[in-house]
Protein backbone atom coordinates (compact mmCIF):
# COMPACT_ATOMS: atom_id res chain seq x y z
CA UNK A 1 0.00 0.00 0.00
CA UNK A 2 0.91 3.79 -0.26
CA UNK A 3 1.15 4.54 3.45
CA UNK A 4 4.54 5.60 3.31
CA UNK A 5 3.98 8.30 0.60
CA UNK A 6 3.57 11.43 1.49
CA UNK A 7 -0.17 12.47 0.36
CA UNK A 8 -0.48 15.96 -1.36
CA UNK A 9 -2.40 18.83 -0.06
CA UNK A 10 -5.78 18.90 -1.10
CA UNK A 11 -7.45 21.36 -4.17
CA UNK A 12 -7.58 25.02 -2.80
CA UNK A 13 -10.87 25.70 -3.31
CA UNK A 14 -10.43 29.20 -2.20
CA UNK A 15 -8.13 29.72 -5.07
CA UNK A 16 -10.18 27.59 -7.81
CA UNK A 17 -13.44 28.74 -9.37
CA UNK A 18 -16.24 27.64 -8.57
CA UNK A 19 -17.53 24.26 -10.56
CA UNK A 20 -20.58 26.56 -11.65
CA UNK A 21 -20.27 30.10 -11.80
CA UNK A 22 -23.39 31.31 -13.92
CA UNK A 23 -21.89 34.08 -15.74
CA UNK A 24 -20.44 31.98 -17.77
CA UNK A 25 -22.76 30.45 -19.44
CA UNK A 26 -21.62 27.17 -20.00
CA UNK A 27 -20.82 25.93 -16.38
CA UNK A 28 -25.05 25.89 -15.75
CA UNK A 29 -25.60 22.51 -17.57
CA UNK A 30 -21.75 21.44 -17.53
CA UNK A 31 -20.65 21.55 -13.75
CA UNK A 32 -21.24 18.82 -11.62
CA UNK A 33 -24.24 19.77 -9.36
CA UNK A 34 -23.55 17.54 -6.54
CA UNK A 35 -20.41 17.71 -3.84
CA UNK A 36 -17.61 16.19 -5.03
CA UNK A 37 -16.51 13.27 -2.42
CA UNK A 38 -13.07 13.44 -0.73
CA UNK A 39 -11.19 10.33 -1.14
CA UNK A 40 -8.19 9.31 0.74
CA UNK A 41 -5.16 9.34 -2.28
CA UNK A 42 -4.09 6.02 -2.68
CA UNK A 43 -1.15 4.82 -5.53
CA UNK A 44 -3.64 5.99 -8.20
CA UNK A 45 -3.47 9.37 -7.37
CA UNK A 46 -0.14 9.38 -6.01
CA UNK A 47 1.14 8.49 -9.48
CA UNK A 48 0.53 9.73 -12.85
CA UNK A 49 1.74 10.02 -16.02
CA UNK A 50 5.49 10.76 -16.70
CA UNK A 51 6.87 12.73 -19.74
CA UNK A 52 10.04 14.08 -20.75
CA UNK A 53 12.47 15.62 -22.96
CA UNK A 54 12.00 12.93 -25.49
CA UNK A 55 8.58 13.91 -25.88
CA UNK A 56 9.22 17.08 -27.55
CA UNK A 57 9.97 17.70 -30.89
CA UNK A 58 12.62 20.11 -32.09
CA UNK A 59 9.97 23.40 -32.60
CA UNK A 60 7.76 22.33 -29.95
CA UNK A 61 8.75 25.25 -27.89
CA UNK A 62 9.00 27.77 -30.55
CA UNK A 63 5.47 29.31 -31.84
CA UNK A 64 7.23 31.51 -33.95
CA UNK A 65 8.37 29.04 -35.93
CA UNK A 66 6.38 25.52 -35.75
CA UNK A 67 3.59 27.01 -37.94
CA UNK A 68 5.72 28.13 -40.76
CA UNK A 69 4.53 27.48 -44.91
CA UNK A 70 6.28 30.23 -46.35
CA UNK A 71 7.17 33.44 -44.33
CA UNK A 72 7.20 34.43 -40.42
CA UNK A 73 4.09 35.03 -38.76
CA UNK A 74 2.62 38.29 -37.96
CA UNK A 75 1.98 40.22 -34.76
CA UNK A 76 3.88 41.08 -31.80
CA UNK A 77 7.16 38.73 -30.76
CA UNK A 78 6.59 37.65 -26.84
CA UNK A 79 8.91 35.43 -24.48
CA UNK A 80 6.86 33.60 -22.15
CA UNK A 81 8.80 31.89 -19.12
CA UNK A 82 8.18 31.44 -16.03
CA UNK A 83 9.04 28.91 -12.95
CA UNK A 84 7.03 25.64 -12.24
CA UNK A 85 7.26 24.88 -8.52
CA UNK A 86 4.92 23.61 -5.88
CA UNK A 87 3.20 25.29 -2.88
CA UNK A 88 6.55 24.58 -0.95
CA UNK A 89 8.39 26.75 -3.24
CA UNK A 90 10.17 23.82 -4.51
CA UNK A 91 11.01 24.05 -8.18
CA UNK A 92 9.30 21.15 -10.59
CA UNK A 93 11.82 20.13 -12.83
CA UNK A 94 11.37 17.73 -16.55
CA UNK A 95 7.96 18.64 -16.17
CA UNK A 96 5.99 18.73 -19.49
CA UNK A 97 3.98 22.33 -20.07
CA UNK A 98 1.74 22.13 -22.80
CA UNK A 99 0.14 25.50 -24.56
CA UNK A 100 -1.84 26.90 -27.05
CA UNK A 101 -3.47 30.15 -27.87
CA UNK A 102 -4.75 32.05 -31.16
CA UNK A 103 -3.23 34.15 -33.28
CA UNK A 104 -2.41 37.90 -32.90
CA UNK A 105 -5.74 38.52 -34.94
CA UNK A 106 -7.74 36.52 -31.92
CA UNK A 107 -8.32 33.57 -34.30
CA UNK A 108 -7.73 30.15 -33.59
CA UNK A 109 -6.77 27.80 -36.07
CA UNK A 110 -9.49 25.06 -34.35
CA UNK A 111 -12.00 23.98 -36.92
CA UNK A 112 -14.63 25.13 -35.34
CA UNK A 113 -13.79 28.94 -34.47
CA UNK A 114 -15.81 30.89 -36.98
CA UNK A 115 -14.64 34.48 -36.17
CA UNK A 116 -14.15 36.74 -38.84
CA UNK A 117 -10.59 37.64 -38.19
CA UNK A 118 -7.80 36.34 -40.46
CA UNK A 119 -5.76 33.16 -39.93
CA UNK A 120 -2.22 33.65 -40.33
CA UNK A 121 -1.23 30.74 -42.76
CA UNK A 122 2.39 30.69 -40.73
CA UNK A 123 1.18 30.31 -37.21
CA UNK A 124 -0.41 27.47 -35.57
CA UNK A 125 -0.32 28.19 -32.37
CA UNK A 126 -0.22 24.78 -30.45
CA UNK A 127 3.16 23.72 -28.71
CA UNK A 128 4.68 22.24 -25.64
CA UNK A 129 8.01 22.37 -23.86
CA UNK A 130 9.63 20.14 -20.49
CA UNK A 131 11.37 22.27 -17.41
CA UNK A 132 14.73 22.53 -17.21
CA UNK A 133 16.99 21.27 -13.47
CA UNK A 134 15.31 24.65 -12.01
CA UNK A 135 11.70 24.44 -12.99
CA UNK A 136 11.93 26.81 -15.80
CA UNK A 137 10.17 27.09 -18.85
CA UNK A 138 10.40 29.09 -21.98
CA UNK A 139 8.36 29.85 -25.00
CA UNK A 140 8.23 31.93 -28.22
CA UNK A 141 5.71 33.31 -29.49
CA UNK A 142 3.35 35.71 -31.32
CA UNK A 143 1.05 37.89 -28.56
CA UNK A 144 -2.37 36.55 -29.35
CA UNK A 145 -5.25 38.66 -30.01
CA UNK A 146 -8.70 39.45 -28.01
CA UNK A 147 -11.54 37.68 -29.93
CA UNK A 148 -15.31 37.42 -29.41
CA UNK A 149 -17.84 35.18 -27.99
CA UNK A 150 -21.18 34.06 -27.63
CA UNK A 151 -21.16 34.69 -23.45
CA UNK A 152 -23.50 37.65 -23.48
CA UNK A 153 -23.97 40.35 -26.18
CA UNK A 154 -20.52 42.15 -26.94
CA UNK A 155 -18.47 39.52 -25.12
CA UNK A 156 -14.73 39.55 -25.95
CA UNK A 157 -12.07 37.11 -24.53
CA UNK A 158 -8.89 39.18 -23.07
CA UNK A 159 -5.56 38.11 -24.55
CA UNK A 160 -4.21 34.60 -23.47
CA UNK A 161 -2.83 31.66 -23.39
CA UNK A 162 -3.84 28.35 -21.80
CA UNK A 163 -1.52 26.04 -20.53
CA UNK A 164 -1.73 22.38 -19.27
CA UNK A 165 0.69 20.33 -17.13
CA UNK A 166 0.58 17.04 -14.95
CA UNK A 167 3.26 18.09 -12.72
CA UNK A 168 4.74 14.56 -10.58
CA UNK A 169 1.00 12.85 -9.87
CA UNK A 170 -2.49 12.92 -11.17
CA UNK A 171 -3.28 15.40 -8.07
CA UNK A 172 -1.01 17.99 -9.71
CA UNK A 173 -2.90 18.18 -12.94
CA UNK A 174 -3.40 21.78 -13.60
CA UNK A 175 -4.94 23.60 -17.34
CA UNK A 176 -4.75 27.07 -16.78
CA UNK A 177 -4.82 30.40 -18.80
CA UNK A 178 -2.22 32.97 -18.89
CA UNK A 179 -3.79 36.59 -19.45
CA UNK A 180 -1.42 39.81 -19.90
CA UNK A 181 -0.99 42.77 -17.88
CA UNK A 182 -3.13 46.22 -17.44
CA UNK A 183 -6.03 44.13 -19.94
CA UNK A 184 -9.24 46.18 -19.78
CA UNK A 185 -11.04 43.22 -20.69
CA UNK A 186 -10.14 41.29 -17.40
CA UNK A 187 -12.53 43.42 -15.48
CA UNK A 188 -15.55 42.08 -17.89
CA UNK A 189 -14.41 38.32 -18.10
CA UNK A 190 -16.74 35.71 -16.54
CA UNK A 191 -14.12 33.45 -16.82
CA UNK A 192 -11.40 34.90 -15.17
CA UNK A 193 -13.73 36.67 -12.61
CA UNK A 194 -15.38 32.89 -12.10
CA UNK A 195 -12.05 33.05 -9.51
CA UNK A 196 -11.76 34.00 -6.24
CA UNK A 197 -10.95 37.65 -6.18
CA UNK A 198 -8.01 36.95 -4.20
CA UNK A 199 -6.51 34.48 -6.53
CA UNK A 200 -7.06 36.36 -9.71
CA UNK A 201 -3.40 37.77 -10.15
CA UNK A 202 -1.99 34.70 -10.23
CA UNK A 203 -2.99 34.45 -13.57
CA UNK A 204 -1.68 37.77 -14.60
CA UNK A 205 1.84 37.42 -16.24
CA UNK A 206 4.23 40.51 -15.47
CA UNK A 207 6.06 42.31 -18.69
CA UNK A 208 9.57 41.54 -17.84
CA UNK A 209 12.61 43.85 -19.25
CA UNK A 210 14.58 41.13 -18.24
CA UNK A 211 13.39 38.57 -20.16
CA UNK A 212 13.13 40.90 -23.40
CA UNK A 213 15.45 39.99 -26.11
CA UNK A 214 16.67 43.20 -27.96
CA UNK A 215 15.51 44.04 -31.26
CA UNK A 216 13.68 40.50 -31.18
CA UNK A 217 10.99 39.88 -28.88
CA UNK A 218 9.00 41.14 -25.13
CA UNK A 219 9.37 39.24 -22.53
CA UNK A 220 6.18 38.29 -20.05
CA UNK A 221 6.76 36.08 -16.75
CA UNK A 222 4.32 33.35 -15.44
CA UNK A 223 4.93 31.35 -12.89
CA UNK A 224 2.53 28.78 -12.05
CA UNK A 225 2.02 26.95 -8.43
CA UNK A 226 0.99 23.35 -8.30
CA UNK A 227 -0.16 21.59 -5.50
CA UNK A 228 2.22 20.51 -2.69
CA UNK A 229 2.96 18.01 -0.23
CA UNK A 230 0.67 18.05 2.69
CA UNK A 231 2.39 19.29 5.65
CA UNK A 232 -0.06 17.96 8.23
CA UNK A 233 -2.60 14.97 7.91
CA UNK A 234 -5.89 16.53 7.47
CA UNK A 235 -9.29 14.26 7.71
CA UNK A 236 -11.77 17.71 7.01
CA UNK A 237 -13.87 16.89 3.97
CA UNK A 238 -13.40 19.69 1.47
CA UNK A 239 -15.87 22.15 0.59
CA UNK A 240 -16.59 22.60 -2.90
CA UNK A 241 -17.52 25.59 -3.62
CA UNK B 1 1.56 40.54 -10.05
CA UNK B 2 2.14 37.24 -10.73
CA UNK B 3 5.92 36.73 -9.84
CA UNK B 4 6.97 37.17 -6.35
CA UNK B 5 3.96 35.24 -5.50
CA UNK B 6 4.99 31.63 -5.54
CA UNK B 7 4.39 31.27 -2.21
CA UNK B 8 1.00 32.77 -2.76
CA UNK B 9 -0.59 29.07 -3.25
CA UNK B 10 -2.18 27.49 -5.92
CA UNK B 11 -2.22 28.39 -9.39
CA UNK B 12 -6.10 28.44 -9.96
CA UNK B 13 -7.22 26.32 -12.80
CA UNK B 14 -9.20 27.52 -16.16
CA UNK B 15 -11.72 26.31 -18.43
CA UNK B 16 -9.82 24.11 -21.19
CA UNK B 17 -12.29 26.04 -24.01
CA UNK B 18 -13.40 25.20 -27.07
CA UNK B 19 -10.25 25.08 -28.90
CA UNK B 20 -7.79 22.62 -27.28
CA UNK B 21 -7.83 20.16 -29.95
CA UNK B 22 -5.16 21.68 -31.69
CA UNK B 23 -3.02 21.62 -29.00
CA UNK B 24 -3.65 18.67 -26.61
CA UNK B 25 -5.06 16.05 -29.06
CA UNK B 26 -3.80 17.11 -32.32
CA UNK B 27 -3.09 14.20 -34.36
CA UNK B 28 -6.93 12.95 -33.11
CA UNK B 29 -8.02 16.36 -34.95
CA UNK B 30 -5.95 16.06 -38.00
CA UNK B 31 -3.85 18.96 -37.41
CA UNK B 32 0.24 18.98 -37.74
CA UNK B 33 1.80 18.62 -34.14
CA UNK B 34 2.61 14.91 -32.71
CA UNK B 35 0.45 14.12 -29.92
CA UNK B 36 1.76 13.55 -26.80
CA UNK B 37 -0.56 10.09 -26.10
CA UNK B 38 -3.01 8.85 -27.88
CA UNK B 39 -6.59 6.89 -26.90
CA UNK B 40 -4.84 3.48 -27.77
CA UNK B 41 -2.85 2.68 -25.11
CA UNK B 42 -2.19 -0.65 -26.28
CA UNK B 43 1.24 -2.35 -27.28
CA UNK B 44 2.00 -5.12 -28.68
CA UNK B 45 4.66 -6.45 -25.60
CA UNK B 46 1.83 -5.72 -22.99
CA UNK B 47 -0.36 -9.53 -22.48
CA UNK B 48 -3.42 -8.69 -20.95
CA UNK B 49 -7.39 -8.76 -21.74
CA UNK B 50 -7.99 -6.84 -24.42
CA UNK B 51 -10.83 -3.79 -23.38
CA UNK B 52 -12.00 -0.76 -25.01
CA UNK B 53 -14.03 2.17 -23.09
CA UNK B 54 -16.62 4.13 -24.73
CA UNK B 55 -18.69 6.39 -23.61
CA UNK B 56 -20.25 9.76 -23.63
CA UNK B 57 -20.55 12.72 -21.85
CA UNK B 58 -23.92 14.76 -21.12
CA UNK B 59 -24.84 17.60 -19.98
CA UNK B 60 -27.28 18.87 -17.64
CA UNK B 61 -30.14 19.21 -20.58
CA UNK B 62 -28.77 15.43 -21.78
CA UNK B 63 -26.86 16.57 -24.87
CA UNK B 64 -24.08 15.08 -25.90
CA UNK B 65 -21.19 16.97 -25.34
CA UNK B 66 -19.02 17.59 -28.59
CA UNK B 67 -15.97 19.04 -27.19
CA UNK B 68 -14.80 17.93 -23.97
CA UNK B 69 -11.66 15.96 -23.65
CA UNK B 70 -10.92 12.70 -21.49
CA UNK B 71 -8.06 11.78 -20.10
CA UNK B 72 -7.46 8.35 -17.87
CA UNK B 73 -4.58 6.52 -16.24
CA UNK B 74 -4.38 2.98 -14.93
CA UNK B 75 -2.37 0.80 -13.96
CA UNK B 76 -1.10 -2.12 -16.01
CA UNK B 77 -2.30 -5.92 -15.86
CA UNK B 78 -0.14 -6.82 -12.79
CA UNK B 79 -1.52 -3.37 -10.82
CA UNK B 80 1.51 -1.39 -11.38
CA UNK B 81 1.72 1.88 -12.47
CA UNK B 82 4.61 3.45 -15.01
CA UNK B 83 5.96 5.90 -12.39
CA UNK B 84 8.58 6.25 -9.89
CA UNK B 85 6.14 6.00 -6.80
CA UNK B 86 5.09 3.14 -8.08
CA UNK B 87 8.58 1.09 -6.75
CA UNK B 88 7.64 -2.45 -8.12
CA UNK B 89 8.53 -1.55 -11.49
CA UNK B 90 5.85 -1.65 -14.27
CA UNK B 91 5.39 -3.05 -18.16
CA UNK B 92 8.05 -0.98 -19.76
CA UNK B 93 5.85 -0.90 -22.57
CA UNK B 94 2.51 0.14 -21.05
CA UNK B 95 2.53 3.87 -19.91
CA UNK B 96 -1.12 3.61 -18.63
CA UNK B 97 -2.16 7.25 -20.28
CA UNK B 98 -4.64 8.36 -22.42
CA UNK B 99 -6.22 11.44 -23.73
CA UNK B 100 -9.49 11.60 -26.31
CA UNK B 101 -11.45 14.08 -26.98
CA UNK B 102 -15.44 13.55 -27.89
CA UNK B 103 -15.37 15.79 -31.32
CA UNK B 104 -14.18 13.14 -33.90
CA UNK B 105 -16.33 10.29 -33.31
CA UNK B 106 -19.90 9.93 -35.28
CA UNK B 107 -21.71 9.58 -31.87
CA UNK B 108 -19.39 12.17 -30.15
CA UNK B 109 -17.72 9.40 -27.77
CA UNK B 110 -14.34 8.73 -26.67
CA UNK B 111 -13.11 6.05 -26.86
CA UNK B 112 -10.06 4.06 -25.28
CA UNK B 113 -8.16 0.68 -26.58
CA UNK B 114 -6.23 -0.42 -23.44
CA UNK B 115 -5.99 -3.77 -20.92
CA UNK B 116 -7.55 -4.56 -18.09
CA UNK B 117 -5.98 -3.30 -15.42
CA UNK B 118 -4.88 -5.33 -12.29
CA UNK B 119 -5.57 -4.44 -8.51
CA UNK B 120 -3.27 -1.98 -7.56
CA UNK B 121 -3.24 -3.16 -4.13
CA UNK B 122 -5.11 -5.67 -1.26
CA UNK B 123 -7.86 -3.72 -0.53
CA UNK B 124 -8.96 -1.33 -4.05
CA UNK B 125 -11.01 -3.29 -6.78
CA UNK B 126 -9.13 -2.95 -10.40
CA UNK B 127 -10.25 0.97 -11.84
CA UNK B 128 -9.40 3.62 -14.42
CA UNK B 129 -8.83 7.04 -13.27
CA UNK B 130 -10.89 9.19 -15.12
CA UNK B 131 -10.80 12.88 -15.55
CA UNK B 132 -12.74 15.20 -17.31
CA UNK B 133 -12.20 18.59 -18.94
CA UNK B 134 -14.61 20.35 -21.17
CA UNK B 135 -15.95 24.07 -22.12
CA UNK B 136 -17.73 24.89 -19.22
CA UNK B 137 -16.05 23.06 -16.75
CA UNK B 138 -13.37 25.84 -15.06
CA UNK B 139 -12.00 23.05 -12.59
CA UNK B 140 -11.17 19.56 -14.20
CA UNK B 141 -12.93 16.95 -12.72
CA UNK B 142 -11.74 13.23 -11.40
CA UNK B 143 -13.67 10.07 -11.50
CA UNK B 144 -13.47 6.79 -11.02
CA UNK B 145 -14.33 3.61 -13.70
CA UNK B 146 -14.92 0.34 -11.64
CA UNK B 147 -15.78 -3.21 -13.79
CA UNK B 148 -18.86 -4.88 -13.30
CA UNK B 149 -17.50 -8.08 -13.34
CA UNK B 150 -15.36 -7.29 -10.48
CA UNK B 151 -18.14 -7.41 -8.15
CA UNK B 152 -16.17 -8.91 -5.45
CA UNK B 153 -13.31 -6.93 -4.94
CA UNK B 154 -15.94 -3.69 -6.10
CA UNK B 155 -17.31 -4.71 -2.71
CA UNK B 156 -14.90 -4.14 -0.58
CA UNK B 157 -12.95 -1.37 -2.34
CA UNK B 158 -12.84 1.56 0.27
CA UNK B 159 -13.07 4.45 -2.17
CA UNK B 160 -16.17 2.80 -3.93
CA UNK B 161 -17.98 2.10 -0.35
CA UNK B 162 -17.13 5.69 0.54
CA UNK B 163 -20.19 6.51 -2.10
CA UNK B 164 -23.85 6.52 -1.34
CA UNK B 165 -25.39 3.43 -2.41
CA UNK B 166 -27.66 4.86 -4.98
CA UNK B 167 -24.71 6.45 -6.63
CA UNK B 168 -22.52 3.91 -7.46
CA UNK B 169 -23.57 2.65 -10.14
CA UNK B 170 -22.75 6.07 -11.91
CA UNK B 171 -18.97 4.52 -11.92
CA UNK B 172 -19.78 1.06 -12.75
CA UNK B 173 -19.29 -0.02 -16.32
CA UNK B 174 -20.99 -2.70 -17.78
CA UNK B 175 -18.99 -5.00 -20.66
CA UNK B 176 -19.94 -6.74 -23.54
CA UNK B 177 -17.50 -9.29 -24.80
CA UNK B 178 -17.01 -9.87 -28.43
CA UNK B 179 -14.36 -10.71 -30.60
CA UNK B 180 -12.01 -11.16 -27.73
CA UNK B 181 -12.35 -7.77 -26.49
CA UNK B 182 -14.64 -6.63 -23.98
CA UNK B 183 -15.70 -3.47 -24.69
CA UNK B 184 -16.69 -1.36 -21.25
CA UNK B 185 -19.47 1.34 -21.68
CA UNK B 186 -19.09 4.25 -18.78
CA UNK B 187 -21.28 7.40 -20.20
CA UNK B 188 -20.33 10.74 -17.91
CA UNK B 189 -23.45 12.70 -16.62
CA UNK B 190 -22.62 15.99 -15.39
CA UNK B 191 -25.93 16.41 -14.32
CA UNK B 192 -29.27 15.28 -13.55
CA UNK B 193 -30.93 11.90 -11.49
CA UNK B 194 -27.54 10.00 -12.91
CA UNK B 195 -25.27 12.57 -11.82
CA UNK B 196 -22.02 10.81 -12.13
CA UNK B 197 -19.78 10.84 -8.80
CA UNK B 198 -16.66 12.78 -8.80
CA UNK B 199 -14.13 13.03 -6.77
CA UNK B 200 -12.10 15.45 -4.64
CA UNK B 201 -8.89 13.70 -4.63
Amino acid sequence: MTDSRKPYSPRDWSAHPAIIAPDYKSTRLRGATKPLIPIKQTLSELTGPVFGQDSLGDLDNDLTKNGRKDGEPLGERIIVSGKVVDELGRPQPNMLVEGWQANAAGRYVHKVDQHNAPLDPNFFGGGRCVTDENGFYRFYSIKPGAYPWGNHPNAWRPNHIHFSLFGPSLCTRLVTQMYFPGDPLLDLDPIFLATPEKARARLVSDFDLSLTEEEFALGYRFDIVLRGPQETPMETPMETA
Amino acid sequence: MNSGKLHGGQTPSQTVGPYFAYGLTPQQYGYPLASIASSDLRSPEVEGQAIRIEGRVLDGAGEVVNDAMIEIWQADPQGRYAHPADTRGGNIAFKGFGRCGTGTDPENRFVFDSVKPGAVDDSQAPHVNVIVFMRGLLSHLYTRLYFADEAEANAQDPVLQSVPAERRDTLIAEGKTAGGVTVYRFDIHMQGERETVFFDV
